[in-house]
């Protein structure tokens, strides 16, 4: 197979066998997203899944894999947004589609990641274009309240979750339909949930939690994540005060007209997920979407992380990110809300989302500038391994790349 | 008016009334915007012919190119000049696939007018009747370079009914932005989506084999039909005094009026279909009634059958990387496009079917030019640029007014800040019919669609 020898030889230069222990990167442009920066000939020494050391001019240790990067640029691991990954298969097939509880009931105690399956093909698809981690979402349920989610890593691992689990709470028009009609009501079921959750009576009167129900959301209320999906501005400023009011450690998703009370979100420290390349108005609350959102949340303060780009497409984040810095975002903060923010964001261990001596070794090396759609991941290394650059879909390019094949296409298993 | 005129003139109103497609009806408004002639000069020019041209100059006037060159180019006193030093310059990008206007934002119950969901085949319906033209995402478009799209209905029905190519002018009507002598397109799909939607009702098709029996009782309906019209007119021909026979023409009918217009070669089929197999049995039905299909869109396994698309002169309207949403759509490449245009005769076009992707055209194919040179195809800008230019212009039977940048085309052309095929390029200046449309540095050359005016939160700074 000519083709695919060419392709393995022009993607990278590996000096002994792949899935090695020790690896030792070698003249890299690095993307620390950390303290250090940007380094330039750079050299990161990974050993047992983590980065031993960063510096340049380093010594390859004799039992190192020696990944020769020529001045690419190097990145943490990117991540994929809030997706479901692992969740689902093909989104219209039922069966293969575990990410929604359709019901009307409030269900915070619903957790997603029962269902996580880590060979879906949309893993391998995912992270060979160098994102490594999403945030699996409780995202469209049929209550206000969808349940919960968890970050996790795309290690391969049957749980390799990380950080904690993530309440999903959507408002706004789009859950109008789960609160009566009126997005006012959805304050009322809120209050109620959370008044529910912090009884002390054993039993209440026409309640809208089960018992694990309300369990579930009070330890939401003594401060893990609750990711509010709202997007229209006097929305944003609500959940502020309810997040305030509860001592809820809220994070905005969505947020279209999150640029309109940034000074607002700043100065409560509540940070937001977003697509930078939302600027129509699709319906009513998000009138006031834009192309430099983020732009102008990162220039208030407000910490930001990119997400929007679905499933399937996770791949296409460095895509928005390359349009947010377009459209007047530095480009370090672009970088930044595809890694180290989101790791912060939704509390990862420390050193997580950065390249630093100790932390986890999640990364990629790249063809060029990471953000820029003519750029592919050359090599992605999880958990300190090189992960085979192969998919579901390389395999079938390079089925179907071989022109005028003997046998029927049936046969090349590439 | 005097007894003679009124009544020649009613002896013409009926004589075109049976002509049908004589006068087309609801015909296009559409008048350049008056410009003055412009020289641009030291740009990168990709012309959409594959070539390009490096401090390239290109001179417009009357909204016509009148001539693209790496020579100087002389010009008028009265010509406004522009320098495109360290710029790009192409053809005006044109979109196969968009929902603009039927489909438009917000997206709300009131405004979804996309899909006539109430019967597998509906021929007779026509977009442009349901085409919003304060959709504000064709200026979103336009800010992105598109200075042409085809409107198309949905893919609910086996066929959903024509569709309209729109010049992505601001106008208060469709009419005024109709592609004047653009033909109509006919939206036909494959597969899942009118099978699901039909045989949820328990009607058919309900199955794959259902949606071929579907489209070959119309084609066979359609030939009956055509061939009524066709022996009325050798009748009417043949016997010059026969006046019973101008005045009794077959009934016309609105659905198989458009089929038939297909059969003719006078209107361009578009047919929604992702997977390989269906592709193939859609060419073989097409050779059954003797038609052509002019472009296959989404075709996420198009590059399958790359070979036989060329063979056929079929066109692959496809996205840069969709996949997973549905299982026609499982098999999904992002060399897709770069394999469709590799066979000798390939037609690639990059396609949207989104008011988010039409404005990123550029990119979108710039994602499956670096896939397709990832995989050692050698795909190099100049050609590339064609998949959003020339090759939908061919497709939507308007390669001879735009597409390229020629002399005596459209000067349908927008200048880009730099290299078109990077997330960092953006649109300049746009011109439709020479006219400037949109500039990125002048808010008065940004149109605001009327349902953006005045609202407190939406307008872009």
């Amino acid at each position: 197979m000519i083709t695919r020898k060419l392709l393995l030889a022009t993607s990278l230069l590996v000096s002994s066998q792949a899935w090695a222990e020790t690896l030792f990167i070698n003249d890299a442009t690095v993307h620390t997203m950390g303290i250090r920066s940007t380094m330039q000939d750079a050299d990161i020494l990974i050993r047992d899944g983590h980065i031993q050391s960063l510096g340049v001019d380093l010594d390859a240790p004799a039992d190192a894999t020696v990944i020769e990067a020529q001045g690419r640029p190097v990145t943490p691991g990117l991540f994929a947004g809030i997706t479901s990954h692992g969740l689902v298969e093909i989104s219209m097939v039922e069966g293969t589609a575990d990410q929604t509880l359709g019901g009307k009931e409030m269900r915070p105690e619903f957790d997603v990641t029962p269902a996580y399956n880590p060979f879906s093909t949309s893993i391998p698809v995912t992270r060979i274009e160098g994102l490594t981690w999403c945030l699996l979402g409780a995202t469209q349920a049929g209550s206000v309240i969808g349940g919960q989610g968890q970050a996790v890593s795309f290690d391969g691992g049957y749980s390799s979750f990380m950080g904690g689990k993530v309440l999903f709470i959507s408002l706004g028009s789009g859950a109008s339909a789960k609160s009566e009609g009126s997005r006012a009501a959805q304050w009322m079921l809120l209050e109620q949930a959370v008044a529910e959750a912090g009884s002390e009576l054993s039993w209440l009167p026409a309640p809208l939690l089960t018992p694990a129900g309300r369990a579930s959301l009070k330890s939401y209320l003594d401060g893990g994540p609750v990711l509010f999906e709202v997007n229209r501005a006097s929305d944003i400023l609500q959940v502020l005060a309810f997040a305030e009011k509860h001592g809820l450690n809220a994070v905005i998703s969505g947020g279209a007209e999150a640029w309109v009370v940034a000074e607002n979100l700043a100065s409560a420290g509540i940070p937001v997920l977003l697509n930078p390349m939302a600027n129509l108005p699709v319906n009513f609350d998000q009138l006031g979407a834009r192309l430099d959102n983020a732009a102008l949340l990162n220039e208030a303060g407000v910490s930001i992380a990119f997400t929007g780009a679905g499933t399937h497409n996770a791949r296409n984040q460095r895509q928005a990110a390359g349009n947010a810095v377009a459209n007047g975002l530095p480009w370090e903060a672009g970088l930044a809300a595809l890694t180290s923010s989101p790791a912060s964001i939704l509390g990862m261990n420390e050193g997580f989302g950065t390249i630093e001596p100790g932390s986890r070794a999640d990364l990629v090396i790249w063809s060029g500038d990471p953000l820029e759609v003519t750029s592919a991941a050359d090599q992605v290394i999880i958990a300190g391994k090189s992960i085979e650059m192969v998919s579901r879909q390389t395999l079938l390019r390079d089925r179907y790349l071989e022109q005028d094949p003997a046998l029927p296409r049936a046969y090349p298993r590439p | 008016m005097t007894f003679r005129k009124f009544a020649l003139g009613l002896t013409l109103a009926s004589f075109a009334l049976a002509q049908q497609a004589a006068a087309e009806p609801f015909p296009s408004t559409y008048k350049a915007v008056p410009s003055e002639p412009v020289l641009i000069v030291n740009a990168t020019i990709l012309t959409g012919n594959g070539e390009r041209i490096e401090n390239g100059n290109l001179l417009i006037s009357n909204g016509i190119i009148e001539a693209v060159s790496e020579a100087p180019i002389k010009a008028g006193k009265d010509v406004q000049l522009i320098d495109a030093a360290g710029r790009w310059v192409t053809p005006g990008l044109i979109d196969v696939h968009s929902h603009l206007g039927v489909y438009p934002s917000p997206g709300i119950e009131a405004h979804s007018d996309g899909n006539e969901a109430t019967a597998p085949v509906t021929a007779e319906v026509w977009a442009e009747h349901s085409v919003w033209p304060q959709d504000p995402g064709f200026n979103r478009a336009r800010a992105g370079g598109v200075t042409t799209l085809q409107t198309l209905p949905g893919s609910a029905n086996l066929i959903g009914g024509r569709g309209v190519t729109l010049k992505n002018v601001p106008s208060i009507s469709y009419q005024g932005m109709k592609f004047p002598g653009a033909p109509h397109g006919l939206k036909m799909a494959c597969g899942e989506n009118p099978k699901r939607v039909y045989g949820g009702k328990n009607k058919t098709p309900s199955t794959r084999m259902g949606n071929v029996a579907g489209y070959r009782a119309q084609w066979i309906e359609a030939q009956k039909y055509l061939q009524e019209w066709t022996d009325w007119e050798n009748r009417k021909n043949g016997r010059k005094s026969d006046r019973t026979e101008e005045a009794n023409p077959p009934d016309r009918d609105l659905k198989l009026e458009t089929l038939a217009a297909v059969l003719k070669g006078e209107i361009l089929v578009h047919m929604h279909c992702y997977r390989a197999d269906e592709m193939m049995t859609i060419l073989d039905m097409a050779d059954e009634f003797n038609y052509k299909v002019s472009a296959f869109h989404h075709g996420v396994e198009a590059y399958k059958i790359a070979d036989e698309l060329a063979g056929h002169g079929v066109c692959g309207a496809l996205w840069a990387d969709w996949w997973g949403f549905k299982a026609e759509a499982y098999d999904g490449i992002m060399e897709n496009i770069a394999l469709v245009d590799r066979p000798e005769g390939g037609c690639a076009i990059v396609h949207s079917d989104s008011a988010e992707g039409i404005q990123r055209l550029n990119q979108e194919a710039a994602k499956a030019m670096s896939r397709g040179n990832r995989a050692g195809l050698e795909i190099a800008p100049e050609h590339a640029i064609r998949w959003i230019t020339a090759n939908p212009a061919q497709a939507m039977g308007i390669l001879d007014q735009t597409g390229s940048l020629a002399a005596g085309k459209m000067a349908d052309v927008v200048i880009w800040n730099g290299n078109p095929f990077s997330v960092y390029a953006k649109a300049d200046q746009v011109f439709v019919d020479g006219a400037l449309l949109y500039d990125r540095h002048d808010p008065a050359r940004q149109a605001l669609s009327d349902f953006e005016l005045g609202q407190q939160l939406g307008v872009e700074e």
